[in-house]
């Protein structure tokens, strides 16, 4: 037995009957204030381009370097790859696994999951392996941290421009639509996804 | 208060993982097939655990430097602590701020604030609720900031790689800290918000 009408808090465990939004409006839980659910703003096509875009702009974001410094005639510039590598030597190990995974895997697989399960909404069909990518999507969505990393370049910069010439990459500018274009598909509750999109079974029952 | 029943009430569970609302006694969510419990297994255990071993490695990550420089021949370490100072002494003060409220304020608020939750919430005390569950939303929000410094570090050590005129390794330090990150988080979300609320029925 299920009840789709009802929404349980998940920080107080209240029970309550859903209702329809309006545009922008937060549905908050009357007991602890948390939110319960958004209007969502953005439509399944709206989610997929975005989801795209932020899949061209990670590849940019992860090549290009981010900050390239200049001193006596010599400069070096380092991506956020070979950042985790210089973290990563001897004990660093353990930390730059750490890294790694924060600034790197975690975004790339919300980037995956996100776009192959919305490929496969479009023609209001459930992927293979949805249940799987939307657990996934849930687990993983606190271990994102690109604005964390950006965060970390502009005090980088900051700390390096006392005696170098410092100057921002590519990589930066890049980093900083990648932070706004995840925030947007997949910080806010992703679960939606779950009542846009009927389940198999119940399409095959109602033919 | 408000007089929503609450789903233990009603003989409902909640999905942790999809939202679904499912009648008690089932095993696993029907729609997303995560395993349904009313509560987070373990919690009070397991967020007391996680908070501990932060507690411990947060001395080393304090004491130990973070990260080698040697600049003309001159090398020196550097703590978390020592950085900061050296942003405040070099007119970055809003720098300076930043690092210290990422490094250590955030997470000396986290070990504050998870050891009030579990201990009134294992007293079941009704004092404050509504205020403590909003600390608790407060500490998801900010935890995972402290991850700052690691970035720092692992940019810098990046980019200085200039052989005899200048160079930045990691030290032993960072490990630690972005550990106490780590197990912080884990803490966090380990720990039950719905406890704060239990005995509220009446």
């Amino acid at each position: 037995m299920t009840h789709p009408e009802l929404v349980i808090c998940e920080y107080c465990d209240s029970v309550w009957r859903r209702s329809e939004l309006g545009d922008d409006e937060i549905a908050r839980c009357g007991r602890c204030r948390a939110v319960l659910y958004r209007a969502s703003r953005l439509d399944l096509d709206q989610l997929l381009a975005l989801t795209v875009a932020a899949a061209i702009v990670f590849v940019i974001a992860n090549v290009s370097p981010v900050i390239r410094i200049a001193v006596s005639g010599m400069h070096n510039e380092a991506n956020l790859l070979q950042s985790i590598a210089a973290l990563s030597h001897g004990s660093g190990l353990v930390v730059g696994l750490v890294a790694a995974a924060t600034l790197f895997v975690v975004p790339l697989l919300q980037i995956v999951l996100l776009g192959w399960v919305l490929v496969f909404a479009r023609a209001h069909r459930r992927a293979p392996g949805f249940a799987f990518a939307m657990r996934w999507l849930h687990r993983i969505r606190p271990w994102s941290m690109t604005e964390v990393f950006l965060l970390g370049v502009l005090v980088a910069i900051v700390k390096l421009s006392g005696m170098l010439n410092v100057i921002a990459g590519p990589g930066t500018y890049a980093t900083v639509i990648l932070t706004g274009l995840i925030t947007l598909i997949a910080k806010r509750d992703v679960r939606t996804l779950w009542d846009r999109l009927p389940a198999d079974e119940a399409v095959v029952f109602g033919e | 208060m408000t007089a929503a029943p609450r789903a233990a009430q009603l003989g409902l569970v909640g999905c942790h993982t999809c939202g679904l609302v499912c009648a008690a006694g089932q095993a696993q969510c029907p729609r997303c097939g995560s395993h349904l419990h009313p509560r987070k297994p373990d919690s009070l255990a397991r967020s007391w655990a996680f908070l501990i071993a932060a507690l411990i490695l947060y001395v080393p990550s304090n004491v130990l430097p973070v990260m080698y420089t040697s600049m003309l021949g001159r090398g020196e370490t550097s703590t978390i602590l020592h950085g900061v100072v050296e942003f405040w002494k070099s007119g970055s003060w809003d720098i300076a701020l930043l690092i210290f409220i990422a490094s250590v304020a955030v997470p000396s608020t986290k070990f504050l604030v998870l050891a009030t939750l579990l201990v009134s919430a294992r007293r079941q005390s009704s004092w404050a609720r509504l205020q403590r569950a909003r600390l608790y939303r407060f500490i998801e929000l900010i935890g995972y900031w402290s991850m700052l410094d690691v970035v720092v570090v692992a940019l810098v050590c990046a980019l200085v790689q200039f052989h005899l005129l200048g160079t930045a390794e990691p030290r032993v330090g960072i490990v630690f800290f972005g550990l106490v990150v780590v197990l912080t988080m884990f803490a966090a979300m380990s720990f039950d918000p719905r406890l704060i609320w239990d005995g509220d029925e009446e």
